[in-house]
């Protein structure tokens, strides 16, 4: 059993080691590609049975025991992510194939993609925080290769500011991690906790701040968000599709794991964090407002999610955890999704400018409603899985008596819902305006089917999350429930 | 020791986010790996006082301490992944437009583009009231 925690960081670093070795022939690394990450998700599903069976497991990486070796952790909150993730990763894999693009031109793009898959598996289940770095960089690295991988002007410049400002979070994640290893002598997140108890407050509220700003970069939360819009939409749609999905919420999981795990309970900062998540909310969603093309619009309203997740933790009980935890899990579904019918509008049309777009209703009835039915869960109108995160967030804002950012987030929700509507205005109704961009005349009858299918696909594990919402609330509750109860994830760990 | 250490890395990065500040690609790279340079000494100094090497004989207690060493040559080598690779991005950048300037933001142009315009209206406004005056 605790082996298997292993194999969602393992299986893609092999299969990009082996998709390197097949580079001549993009059908095989194709094949490789998609069975690697195909097996990752029935590992992850497996995992993630077993786990909400027996409860947390570690496993002890080269039988060296906590604290000392590296440990790795599955938690319900981590295979829940984890599981998300690599259903999007496959799904956004088998559009890249039939997107002409990208993956088409380039040699480097499925080892690296796997390496991608690797580093957010180490991400959410490493339970040490030098690791945790790695699998930033491990993460991030990929992410800069997949951002510029055309090498044209505006991607060179928009990646030069997302590497520069990456690099920043990680210098100041490096420093953090030598001053906490200075003042406790361990960097294992299980061996931390009673030990960051013991400092002196002001010491203990500096290391919570300097994660904070660290993670928040990662999360792109405000005011650290500045740089995701302008980065995000240049890139090639599969790649901004899971850049959307999976990057930030990373960051929002390790800022989760870090403040509860790390932090006693009378010094965790949910005040800042709550007025933090209002902002970013607003100020997201106001600048989605003002834009005037699909993917940075789109990159605006990643911001402003961001802050429904903050404001589950800000809350800092089981309920408001809980709802942060189905909020990730349904954003990581529904982000994607949106992304790749964007894609697949910007193909169709020839350009991603709303106002040189029209008719596409009329035009593709099927885009219209792959692109409606994440639409309205993004804005939370039921019976969508926005609508059940939404629900339990709200939930838990009233009972730990935060009227106020509960206010923000539903005035915020109006807000999204109207962008929302701006774009199928824009897009879908109005008359036909249309001229097929170069890339579509390159796609065949095949790859199309390819890229409809699996956003066809993506829109249907939403509607599931929708559908079963009763276990996968109860679900996310346990999670929750593992992660305010710090002790058995430290039993877990120290003492199996 | 522990204060110069200490100072070497605010030295260290000081420099470094000087120099990330400014517009040149190439100073940017070196100001990220003068914070990295940063970073690393403040690892090592996590360490505490220095001692005999770890785990080849000797008294456990004159042992230095080995995982921030261990930590610091991770750090190290990442850090040289990421210049190589900022070097590569640079040097493409330079490919594309001739020098190695941080190029202007999309959006701030088309603020500033809008600013101008509004600038431009403004002045023949004022222009055609004073001459009907």
């Amino acid at each position: 059993m605790s082996a298997l925690i292993s194999l969602p960081i393992l299986l893609p670093l092999l299969g990009a080691a082996v998709s390197i070795g097949v580079g001549r022939s993009r059908d095989a690394q194709r094949i490789v590609g998609v069975v690697t990450l195909t097996s990752v998700v029935a590992v992850s599903a497996v995992l993630l049975a077993r786990v909400d069976d027996q409860g947390t497991t570690a496993l002890q990486v080269g039988g060296w025991d906590a604290p000392i070796g590296i440990t790795l952790v599955a938690d319900r909150l981590a295979v829940m992510v984890l599981l998300a993730s690599v259903i999007m990763l496959l799904a956004v894999l088998v559009f890249a194939i039939g997107q002409p693009g990208a993956e088409r031109n380039h040699v480097g793009f499925h080892p690296v993609y796997l390496v991608l898959s690797a580093g957010v598996g180490l991400a959410v289940l490493t339970g040490d925080l030098f690791n945790l770095f790695v699998a930033f960089e491990v993460m991030l690295m990929s992410s800069y290769v997949l951002i510029t991988l055309g090498g044209r002007r505006d991607q060179v410049r928009s990646g030069m500011t997302y590497v520069v400002i990456s690099l920043m979070a990680s210098m100041l994640f490096l420093v953090s991690i030598g001053l906490v290893y200075a003042a406790t002598g361990t960097v294992n997140l299980a061996d931390l906790g009673p030990k960051v108890a013991e400092l002196p407050d002001g010491l203990r509220s500096g290391f919570a701040v300097l994660l904070i700003v660290v993670f928040g970069i990662k999360a792109a939360i405000f005011p650290l968000f500045f740089w995701l819009p302008d980065s995000y939409p240049t890139a090639p749609t599969p790649v901004t599709a899971i850049f959307a999905g999976l990057l930030t919420k990373v960051g929002v999981y390790a800022l989760i794991r870090t403040q509860t795990l790390l932090f006693p309970e009378d010094s965790r900062p949910g005040e800042l964090l709550l007025v933090v998540a209002g902002l970013t909310m607003v100020i997201g969603v106001l600048g989605a407002i003002t834009q005037y093309d699909i993917k940075r619009l789109l990159s605006f309203h990643i911001v402003s999610q961001i802050g429904y997740m903050v404001m589950g933790l800000g809350f800092f009980t089981v309920a408001g955890v809980a709802g942060a935890v189905i909020y990730v899990v349904h954003q990581i579904v529904v982000k994607t999704t949106l992304f790749m019918v964007g894609g697949l509008v910007e193909l169709r049309a020839g350009t991603g400018e709303l106002d040189r777009i029209g008719g596409l209703a009329r035009l593709e009835p099927v885009l219209a409603v792959l692109y409606l039915l994440p639409a309205l869960s993004l804005a939370g109108i039921p019976p969508f899985s926005g609508f059940v995160a939404k629900l339990a967030l709200v939930d838990a804002g009233f009972e730990a008596g935060q009227y106020a950012v509960v206010g923000v987030s539903l005035f915020v929700s109006v807000l999204t819902l109207f962008s929302m509507t701006k774009i199928w205005a824009n897009v879908f109704w109005e008359v036909p305006e249309v001229q097929p961009s170069r890339e579509a005349e390159l796609s065949t009858a095949f790859g199309r089917s390819l890229m409809v299918g699996s956003t066809a696909a993506v829109v249907a594990v939403s509607l599931a999350i929708a559908a079963w919402a009763g276990p996968i609330y109860d679900l996310s509750t346990r999670a929750a429930e593992d992660v305010m109860d710090v002790s058995v994830y430290r039993e877990a760990v120290l003492d199996p | 020791m522990t204060t110069l250490m200490a100072l070497t890395a605010g030295v260290l990065f000081a420099c470094g986010t000087y120099l990330v500040l400014g517009r040149q690609l190439s100073r940017l790279i070196i100001g990220i790996g003068l914070l990295g340079h940063g970073a690393n000494v403040i690892i090592v100094l996590a360490g505490g006082f220095g001692g005999e090497p770890a785990f080849v004989g000797g008294d456990v207690d004159d042992f230095a301490d080995p995982l921030p060493q261990a930590l610091v040559l991770t750090a190290i080598v990442i850090t040289f992944g990421v210049i190589a690779f900022l070097l590569a991005l640079a040097y493409r950048s330079w490919v594309l437009n001739d020098d190695d300037h941080v190029e202007d933001d999309v959006e701030d142009l088309r603020i500033l583009d809008e600013a101008l315009h509004r600038a431009a209206e403004e002045a023949d406004r004022v222009a055609a009231e004073e001459a009907q005056r």
